[in-house]
């Protein structure tokens, strides 16, 4: 029964494998040479995917249409280059306050920033820079990238394989052999001992009382708000790099007996936002661990009013800001249910979990 | 239990070293550009320490190795290069700090990174004009053993991506063998001193890898600051 789920993957997995955005593309004006202008291409982005990917299938709507000259694709929202080995559906949780459906993207196949965007060719472009995070996630989760580089070619190339064409069960077939879990069934985390030695083992849970430490990638996009804002659909567009906050840094996680939550997880990458806050009951996360173990949905009805207390804490303004909305593959987690239920179902295939954090800056006090 | 060091940092510790070593290139390289520390205009309710930042140099002028030494990877001929760095001697025949119109500038960063636990080198170069120069262009200019290195393994060794705290793209050196080598260099020193990390050397033997891509030699006196054996001389 368990080893079935396993093989297809868990429900939470599915749904965020088979979740897309739908796009309507429009060919940027001064790149249309025919009258009448092309209408915008309209297709379904898998969230897991990259923008570049899906030049192949856009192309065909424009190519006519287009100037003379090699084409050097890239995305725009509103003005802004969208970074290409960035996940779409990690752009669209940042960029779209309010989600947008369709979104609406310009796509350009002249004129490259490359002041500002690292070329892209392509596919390749994208499955190197893939390829790449995947190492570093490696690196963070065992302290060595062996696994990956020693990848046979046709392991790579099945793995990479899955990703592009969205195939869960396949990319669940490959990725178990990099050795890569952190999370167990019971949505603890595997931790390794501290002695270095050991660092890049796997481990069983060590009875001892050693402490136990585990370091989780996680890549957080911060926006930031600073005008008085009724609901997030009147939030400022974003129109430069420069208004998020882009923290590539990996959660550590030591193991003291307690449950640890998404709660106490941004917690620790953000600790300035939760000054002066109580920290979570651990009771209450065991209680609510156990009931939810037989649903992999990982929240049951009784934990929401907690959760609204703890969102509503969470939202407790430090000195100068405070979380409006912790975003992951689209949705609003409650934030105590266990980080490793989080990391386990709605992480991506390279095995970062991307999360967008909405902070509104709050204006100083003037005496 | 014995613990051996895997050749990381700390980010607290890279600033410590990066600080050392800022101070012990401005006592033994007095006529080149100096590094500096570039703190961060991160909103201050994100990070909770003032070192989040990064060690900038600018306007650094590759030395330029003459086309015999590249290619018989002479030992000697390699040394007289070296003496550049040294205040007292000017090399007249090597045009270092003023720069013609051919001569390409280099700004370097060394930024920490939290996933590798170790400084990563990244590094844009410019033509007089101001102008960035293209990867093809870079390879020009580096010695000829790091360009074989260069064209063997691309995508491991040279590469381009966003700069991790400026929204643009620059080149680096990957640094997942980072911990590796430096583990090399120094564990003989993390072992003999207790103490744990030995940071006062740590960017000292990591600048005496990294640079040589280049063709930057530290000086002799920089590299007795942390003996023979926790530094690399090329000698290809």
């Amino acid at each position: 029964m368990v080893m079935d789920y396993k093989r297809g993957g868990t429900d939470a997995q599915q749904y965020v494998w088979g979740g897309a955005i739908p796009l309507q593309i429009h060919l940027h004006d001064s790149e249309v040479t025919t009258l009448p202008p092309p209408p915008p291409a309209l297709i379904l982005a898998p969230r897991l995917g990259y923008l570049p990917l899906l030049v192949p299938q856009i192309k065909p709507f424009f190519s006519s249409s287009l100037p003379p000259g090699v084409d050097t694709v890239w995305f725009e929202y509103r003005g802004l280059p969208l970074k290409w080995y960035i996940p779409t559906g990690a752009l669209f949780d940042l960029l779209c306050a309010e989600p947008e459906r369709p979104w609406n993207l310009t796509i350009h196949f002249r004129g490259y920033p490359g002041n500002m965007l690292p070329p892209c060719e392509g596919e390749d472009s994208v499955k190197w820079s893939f390829i790449n995070a995947l190492k570093e996630a490696a690196y963070i989760i065992n302290g060595n990238c062996k696994n990956i580089m020693n990848m046979s070619q046709s392991d790579q190339a099945e793995l990479w394989r899955s990703v592009l064409n969205g195939q869960l069960e396949a990319y669940l077939r490959v990725s178990s052999k990099l050795k890569l879990d952190i999370v167990g069934d019971d949505f603890a985390f595997k931790l390794n001992s501290t002695t270095s030695h050991s660092r890049q083992s796997t481990t069983d849970l060590d009875t001892t009382g050693t402490i136990r430490t585990g370091r989780i990638p996680v890549r957080l996009y911060i926006r930031t708000i600073d005008e008085d804002i009724d609901g997030l659909e009147d939030a400022p567009i974003v129109d430069s790099w420069e208004k998020i906050s882009y923290i590539n840094r990996p959660v550590e996680v030591h193991n003291e007996g307690k449950c640890f939550t998404l709660y106490d997880a941004i917690k620790t990458l953000l600790p300035e936002l939760f000054k002066d806050e109580p920290s979570v009951d651990s009771n209450t996360c065991e209680a609510e661990v156990k009931g939810g173990q037989n649903s992999n949905e990982g929240s049951s009805k009784s934990t929401e009013e907690r959760g609204e207390a703890q969102t509503e804490r969470a939202g407790l303004p430090s000195d100068s800001a405070e979380i409006k909305l912790i975003r992951i593959q689209g949705i609003e987690p409650q934030l105590e249910i266990p980080f490793g239920w989080v990391v386990n179902n709605l992480m991506n295939p390279e095995y970062y979990l991307h999360i967008c954090i909405y902070v509104k800056v709050l204006e100083p006090i003037t005496i | 239990m014995v613990e051996s060091w895997d050749g990381t940092l700390s980010s607290t510790e890279f600033y410590v070293a990066a600080c050392a070593f800022a101070k012990q290139w401005r006592k033994f390289n007095r006529s080149l550009p100096q590094w500096s520390w570039v703190t961060c205009p991160k909103r201050p309710w994100i990070s909770h320490d003032n070192q989040v930042g990064y060690l900038s140099v600018e306007n650094v002028i590759l030395p330029r190795l003459s086309e015999e030494a590249d290619q018989k990877g002479d030992i000697i001929e390699k040394e007289e290069c070296v003496s550049e760095y040294e205040d007292e001697v000017v090399d007249t025949a090597v045009v270092v700090h003023n720069g013609g119109p051919g001569v390409h500038r280099y700004d370097f960063h060394a930024v920490y990174s939290a996933s590798y636990r170790v400084p990563v080198l990244y590094f844009l170069q410019f033509r007089a004009n101001g102008q960035p120069l293209l990867l093809d262009e870079i390879e020009k200019d580096i010695p000829v053993h790091s360009a074989e290195l260069l064209t063997r393994s691309k995508w491991t060794f040279m590469t381009q991506e966003e700069h991790p705290e400026l929204n643009r793209p620059w080149y680096t050196l990957h640094p997942c063998g980072t911990s590796e080598w430096m583990k090399l260099l120094l564990s003989t020193d993390a072992s003999a001193a207790q103490s744990g990390i030995p940071v006062e050397k740590y960017m000292i033997s990591w600048f005496s890898v990294v640079g040589q891509v280049f063709g930057l030699k530290l000086p002799v006196e920089m590299l007795n600051l942390v003996g023979a054996d926790s530094t690399i001389v090329c000698t290809q």
